[in-house]
């Protein structure tokens, strides 16, 4: 399994990639880490006449923290996230879930935004994205647009980006004191693809999100108000909703399954580790 | 701003095991390939080709990622380490006397990646908890072994680091 042939262009600023990627229009893709767009190549599912490897262009190796959001420019490694020494304060929601994302050999050379472009439904950071209300910002030859996370993804594998447009950066609201958050997932094998993935937020006044990936062709978020008493029937409507399917990995049944039950218990640990 | 073109092949320089080296890639020249075929530093091997069983794992810049999925050309000026780099000369290193002396291969042909991720780790982390041994041999696939052997050669070799008992 090979790549089919492409032109590779090895970009030193933004600007030299956002003119190679208008140049070269719908058969251009950015690469960074290529740890899902690689796989793709080699099995010939994708076959790019252009790509234009950002992994050189410095304003895009930057973590970069305001007082409430933290920005992850498009070149930087989920292993450098991991490792950032503010994370755990500013994003421990991503602390918790980042682990979970592919092996470590792949976040030593996955990006964060890689993820976000590639919008697998299983993937964890897309799910952190959405619950944590997070934008994407987008560029293209002189314009930049933000857009956010719960529109930004369209579907399995499908988001908004434009021809022309990559993503710069993503951007996460940080930690709220008073807020709790939980990230659990059950896969075949730690590293694996998740079956179900569940993010959960609790808020100081004891209401909640639950955002879940794996089951829907994107992660999608319950609301619950607070001490909701029908916690139960709402986690089993909102299993129903997701519209489940089966496949190699598991039954519709059992993924609905997995959302009442890891749902309920990552409900539970994010309420209950609130500061 | 270099355009590698499809048509051309283009040199790609960086280190092999401290040595420095270069080849002509085409763009869709993956590293795996470099290395056997340009290089023919053949100890690294190539199974699946789409990052999932951990064959092909070789160290750039110090952390063990997958040959499969890099582009040759994203190679430039990095420092690359495969499984030839861990003996000296006809000594073996720690980890591979671990790994024959507790049968931790049998056909070999995970070795090598396995090899690569278990010596990154100990640099970073020398007293690794058994938790954090499995978990980085997570990214790889062994067929023969059922890993318990693998586990126990990790072992083994982390109580050497630290001056314990060998026997894990």
């Amino acid at each position: 399994m090979k790549p089919a042939p492409f032109d590779l262009v090895v970009a030193t600023d933004l600007g030299e990639a956002l003119e190679a990627l208008h140049q070269g229009g719908t058969e251009a893709r950015v690469i960074a880490g290529g740890q899902s767009l690689v796989p793709m190549l080699n099995m010939r599912l994708a076959r790019p006449a252009t790509l234009i490897d950002i992994t050189r262009i410095p304003e895009l190796s930057r973590i970069e923290a305001t007082a409430d959001t933290v920005s992850v420019g498009a070149a930087v490694r989920q292993t450098t996230l991991e490792r950032w020494e503010d994370l755990a304060d500013r994003l421990p929601l991503v602390r918790a879930a980042l682990p979970w994302v592919g092996h470590t050999q792949l976040r030593n050379r996955g990006t964060v935004c890689g993820s976000v472009a590639h919008a697998d439904p299983s993937a964890e950071l897309p799910l952190c994205l959405i619950a944590l209300g997070g934008s994407v910002t987008l560029r293209r030859r002189r314009k930049t647009r933000q857009v956010a996370a719960r529109d930004f993804f369209q579907g399995m594998m499908s988001t908004d980006l434009a021809p022309g447009e990559m993503i710069a950066s993503v951007t996460f609201p940080t930690h709220r004191k008073g807020t709790g958050y939980a990230f659990r997932e059950v896969a075949r094998r730690h590293g694996d693809f998740a079956i179900v993935a569940c993010a959960a937020i609790a808020r100081h006044d004891g209401s909640a999100t639950l955002t879940v990936g794996g089951v829907a062709d994107t992660p999608r978020t319950l609301d619950l108000p607070a001490e909701a008493a029908d916690l139960d029937d709402r986690l089993n409507e909102f299993a129903w909703h997701l519209q489940a399917r089966d496949d190699l990995h598991a039954t519709a049944r059992y993924r609905r399954d997995l959302v009442r039950h890891l749902g309920r218990a990552t409900l539970k640990e994010a309420l209950s580790c609130r500061d | 701003m270099p355009r590698l073109t499809q048509d051309e092949t283009h040199e790609v320089r960086f280190t092999l095991n401290g040595r420095a080296v270069s080849a002509r890639v085409s763009p869709r020249l993956l590293l795996t390939d470099v290395l056997r075929h340009e290089i023919g530093a053949t100890g690294t091997h190539v199974g699946c080709e789409h990052g999932v069983c951990g064959a092909c794992t070789v160290q750039v810049d110090g952390e063990p990622v997958r040959a499969c999925l890099m582009l040759a050309a994203q190679a430039e000026g990095s420092e690359i380490r495969t499984v030839e780099g861990l003996a000296k000369r006809e000594q073996l290193a720690p980890l591979q006397e671990a790994f024959r002396e507790n049968f931790a291969l049998q056909c070999g042909f995970c070795t090598a990646g396995i090899l690569m991720t278990l010596d990154a780790l100990f640099s970073r982390e020398p007293d690794a908890e058994e938790d954090t041994i499995r978990e980085a041999l997570s990214g790889h696939l062994c067929r023969c072994t059922g890993y318990v052997p693998i586990v126990q050669a990790a072992l083994a070799v982390r109580n050497r680091i630290k001056g314990g008992p060998i026997d894990a």
